[in-house]
């Protein structure tokens, strides 16, 4: 059952973006500016929290999942460490991430050669 | 110059007529399936490590460096742009997607050098994502932070 939801959740988060990119004609960094937007607003409202809640990885794995970090961790710092928290709380909740995709992407961009056009 | 207007009028009829059609349903299906797995894979690795004793943010810290390698990995060996023509919005939006993009790009620039191709162009579309990721979180902390002054 709880494998179901992620995979619903998930889905349907992928579906919506699906279905903007094609009646809008976005391109793939559009869609994905507007979800990590959508994240971090959907989770300052309180919202996002019920559907991580629900879907698990579906809900957190999606890019409106790294916006969903970002609040957190921000929310958590700042009740820790005030206005300090404010500059140091998202990037400290995504490190983790961004420094796999920095160093990942960068050594797998050596091995790779292009072969079709982004 | 009427010629050109005639020229005009029927390029954009042929335009409409030559554009392939969106396929909503196709694409939608797709999109469902392949972002859904992608999401089941990453909830079975978080279950695996949870089992193992791991705790909630040691598990998904991990479950997101995995899947940024395998994202990274498949787009160096040119899987990833083959699942992406039929996935779509399915392939582009889970974290792997935003690993894709990182990769994509810096291979396609690689010909303008270490520096100004791969070490600039890998960002070409995951800058944008942390800009817009880190300026609108960055004000929600702000506007937290003032309200728990007032609320005081």
């Amino acid at each position: 059952m709880d494998y179901l939801l992620t995979f619903i959740v998930g889905g349907i988060i992928c579906v919506i973006a699906q279905i903007i990119m094609d009646s809008r004609k976005l391109v793939s960094g559009e869609i994905l500016v507007i979800y990590i937007t959508a994240g971090v607003i959907l989770s300052a409202l309180g919202i996002y929290e019920y559907v991580v809640q629900i879907g698990g990885c579906g809900a957190t794995v999606p890019l409106t999942g790294f916006g969903y970090s970002l609040v957190k961790g921000t929310i958590r710092a700042v009740n820790e460490f005030g206005l300090i928290g404010v500059f140091t709380g998202g990037l400290t909740a995504t490190s983790a991430g961004i420094c796999a995709a920095i160093v990942f992407g960068y050594l797998m961009s050596l091995i790779g050669k292009a072969k079709t056009k982004y | 110059m009427t010629q050109n207007i005639d020229d005009r009028k029927s390029f954009e009829r042929a335009k409409k007529n030559t554009r392939p059609k969106t396929n909503y349903i196709k694409n939608s299906v797709m999109a469902f399936g392949v972002g859904g797995s992608i999401c089941l894979i990453a909830q079975l690795v978080t279950n695996m490590f949870l089992s193992w004793g791991l705790s909630e943010s040691e598990a998904s810290i991990l479950v997101t460096v995995i899947l940024v390698f395998l994202g990274s990995f498949f787009t160096g060996i040119g899987v990833y742009d083959k699942l992406g023509k039929f996935a779509g919005a399915g392939s582009i939006v889970p974290i792997t997607g935003f690993a894709n993009s990182i990769v994509s790009s810096a291979m396609e620039f690689k010909a303008e050098g270490p520096v100004f191709g791969v070490g600039a162009k890998m960002f070409s579309v995951a800058g944008p994502v942390i800009v817009y990721g880190v300026v609108s979180s960055w004000i929600v902390g702000l506007v937290y932070y003032l309200y728990l002054l007032i609320a005081r």
